[in-house]
């Protein structure tokens, strides 16, 4: 029954949407930085889905090669934010947005 | 085998010289200041300042050559080497040299030698010189991250203040959610047009009728690179990043910031939207003017309240950013004088924030924390000659006649009214008294407030350097501009900026005839 109904990119657009949604909310509601830093991660996959969906779409192959840069551009993300949180860390314990207001004006 | 079905690019190294100096002088500093003993950051600074006047005389050479060849693509498309390119590059170039003058009198016990630091500068230069030359939409984002991940690192990198780790953290977390949005727009743009090349993109947009109709997701992918750009370039109302790490970064880093970041995000940004998305003008030329006018009267309002000087040039450099997209604004319109203007400010603004900064971190002591207004006042007393060229560079931001500043300000508007979008010069020109009351107020207080503070100020000698570097181009630019204006007139490949010079001159000479006739 079920399988008569084949997925198409256009699911697969529709899904990173929400993925890419739910990575914008969760970096405007969380106080965590941890966990702001996760969810601009899920952002940048959700980009990476849209990237193969659409190379399948219109049958090209840059969107697939992207991703990989993408992926680079992620990792190298994760060691400066991961440096950034740790220098942090070492100065106070628990880490919450909100404590770090020294600056404002 | 592996290769069997694969062709290999044709690289013409020779293209991205300028390039390969700024990556191969990174790796050496890191590499021999690790291993040779003895190295300090005399040496470090040496190799950075080397390698950042290396790759302007390679911009230069390549600037010659472009009398002769026409600039073109290189790379299989994905690096464009033209005038708007290589000018670009050198400015960046030129704030690289500048800013690692002003990182070595930046005085930090818990990291010594400051390796890092210069490597980072020299990284960010790199990405910086990608992104003004990139012709393909990754390529672009690529370069951007190496130039925001580098800064990202500097402006955390002062572990003396809690300050700085905590800008450092807000930068990194807003910065990384706007390259999201901006990597979202690629990917929308890149399945309307099946390309993510930027003259791949002009050629399906003008010759693809499919795509004339308003096709919801192009223009979402439109929203959302220009949602990436404008945080880049701190455009209301993405530019609440701005002032805290500006204030947080160590000074020498905020100068740099405001002036390289600059420089590599308008670059940037003035290919993708008058290249890649001319066709689609009448769709983001009006989000460029809603930004423009918003931009520049929240910078300069906002920068009348402040108390701290860091952070009245960082509201100051949001404004400037207003007028720079005054000038986009007006190239968008393809028949002025818009995108030589907008270079034009992209050039002088660079200078004259390094000088400031001089000032600044020469102010701000060995802590670089005494950065309030309080702390300037009665500099005039204390170092008069340092006063006096701070209140130069302080009335060319704000666009006094006979400074570089005026000559900005007034390419922008009257490639504005050139055009006919009186509304958006009117904004800027009120905008632009605004934001002159900020820079008399630090002036009066150098001048005529006095404060109990009476220690001798030290100014280093490379600080004397930058300042006085600074100061004579401001004055130099501003009373001969055609040494610029025709520079840039190069760029835009007409001579559209003769209008404006030929104004200015003629303005020059009545002021200074009655001057000298003393009516």
């Amino acid at each position: 029954m079920f399988s008569a109904v084949q997925p198409t990119e256009t699911w697969y657009l529709i899904l990173a949407a929400v993925l890419f949604g739910i990575g914008t909310v969760g970096v405007m509601v969380r106080r965590n930085p941890l966990v702001m830093f996760m969810c601009i991660e899920l952002m940048l996959n959700a980009v990476n889905l849209s990237f193969v969906a659409l190379a399948t779409k219109t049958g090209d192959i840059n969107g697939q090669t992207a991703v990989f840069f993408v992926m680079v551009v992620a990792a190298a993300e994760v060691v400066v934010g991961l440096g950034i949180i740790v220098a942090i860390m070492r100065r106070r314990t628990g880490a919450t947005a909100d404590d770090l207001s020294a600056l404002k004006g | 085998m592996l290769a069997a079905g694969l062709v290999s690019p044709n690289i013409e190294w020779s293209q991205i010289l300028p390039l390969l100096i700024l990556l191969g002088g990174a790796c050496a500093l890191m590499l021999f200041g690790t291993l040779i003993p003895g190295w300090n950051r005399t040496s470090s600074a040496t190799v950075a300042v080397a390698t950042g006047l290396a790759a302007v005389v390679a911009s230069a050479i390549k600037w010659n050559d472009l009398y002769y060849v026409k600039g073109s693509t290189f790379i299989v498309n994905a690096v464009s080497v033209d005038r708007f390119s290589v000018l670009a590059t050198i400015t960046l170039c030129g704030a690289l040299v500048l800013g690692v003058l002003l990182m070595s009198i930046h005085h930090d016990p818990l990291n010594g030698d400051k390796l890092e630091s210069y490597v980072l500068l020299l990284t960010s230069t790199l990405g910086g010189v990608v992104m003004v030359s990139a012709n393909d939409l990754i390529v672009l984002f690529l370069g951007l991250e190496v130039l925001s991940l580098s800064l990202y690192l500097l402006t955390a990198s002062d572990r003396r203040r809690p300050e700085s780790q905590e800008a450092g953290l807000k930068y990194f977390v807003l910065g990384g959610f706007a390259s999201a949005f901006f990597l979202y727009g690629i990917a929308l743009v890149y399945g309307i047009t099946s390309s993510t090349s930027i003259s791949g993109i002009r050629t399906d947009l003008s010759t693809n009728i499919s795509v004339t109709t308003n096709d919801v997701m192009l223009l979402v992918g439109i929203g959302l690179l220009m949602v990436g750009l404008a945080f880049k370039v701190s455009a209301v109302p993405f530019q609440v990043w701005t002032p805290d790490v500006y204030e947080g970064a160590p000074s020498p880093v905020t100068a740099f910031m405001a002036s390289a970041g600059k420089v590599a995000a308008f670059g940037a940004a003035l290919r993708i939207l008058l290249v890649g998305l001319e066709r689609r003008v009448d769709d983001w030329r009006p989000i460029v003017f809603v930004l423009a006018v918003l931009t520049v009267f929240v910078g300069s309002i906002m920068a009348v309240v402040q108390t701290n000087v860091k952070r009245m040039l960082s509201y100051s450099s949001i404004s400037h950013a207003g007028f720079m997209l005054i000038g986009v604004e007006a190239a968008a319109h393809f028949s002025g004088n818009g995108l030589a203007s907008t270079m034009t400010y992209l050039v002088i603004y660079t200078v004259i924030v390094m000088g400031s900064f001089a000032v600044v971190i020469s102010v701000a002591g060995n802590s670089d924390s005494a950065t309030t207004l309080e702390d300037f006042k009665g500099l005039g007393k204390r170092r008069p000659a340092v006063a006096l060229a701070f209140s130069a560079l302080l009335f060319a931001q704000a666009g006094v006649p006979f400074t570089a500043g005026f000559i900005a300000k007034f390419g922008v508007i009257k490639s504005a009214v050139d055009v006919n979008s009186y509304a958006i010069a009117i904004a800027a020109m009120v905008a632009a008294v605004i934001g002159a009351y900020v820079y008399l107020r630090i002036v009066v207080s150098m001048w005529l407030e006095d404060s109990s503070n009476t220690d001798e100020l030290v100014v280093s000698p490379l600080a004397t350097l930058v300042l006085t570097l600074s100061v004579a181009f401001t004055l130099v630019i501003g009373f001969f501009p055609d040494i610029l204006l025709n520079a840039v007139e190069l760029v835009c490949g007409v001579a559209d900026t003769g209008a404006i010079r030929d104004e200015f001159l003629r303005i020059r000479d009545t002021v200074l005839l009655k001057f000298l006739c003393g009516s």
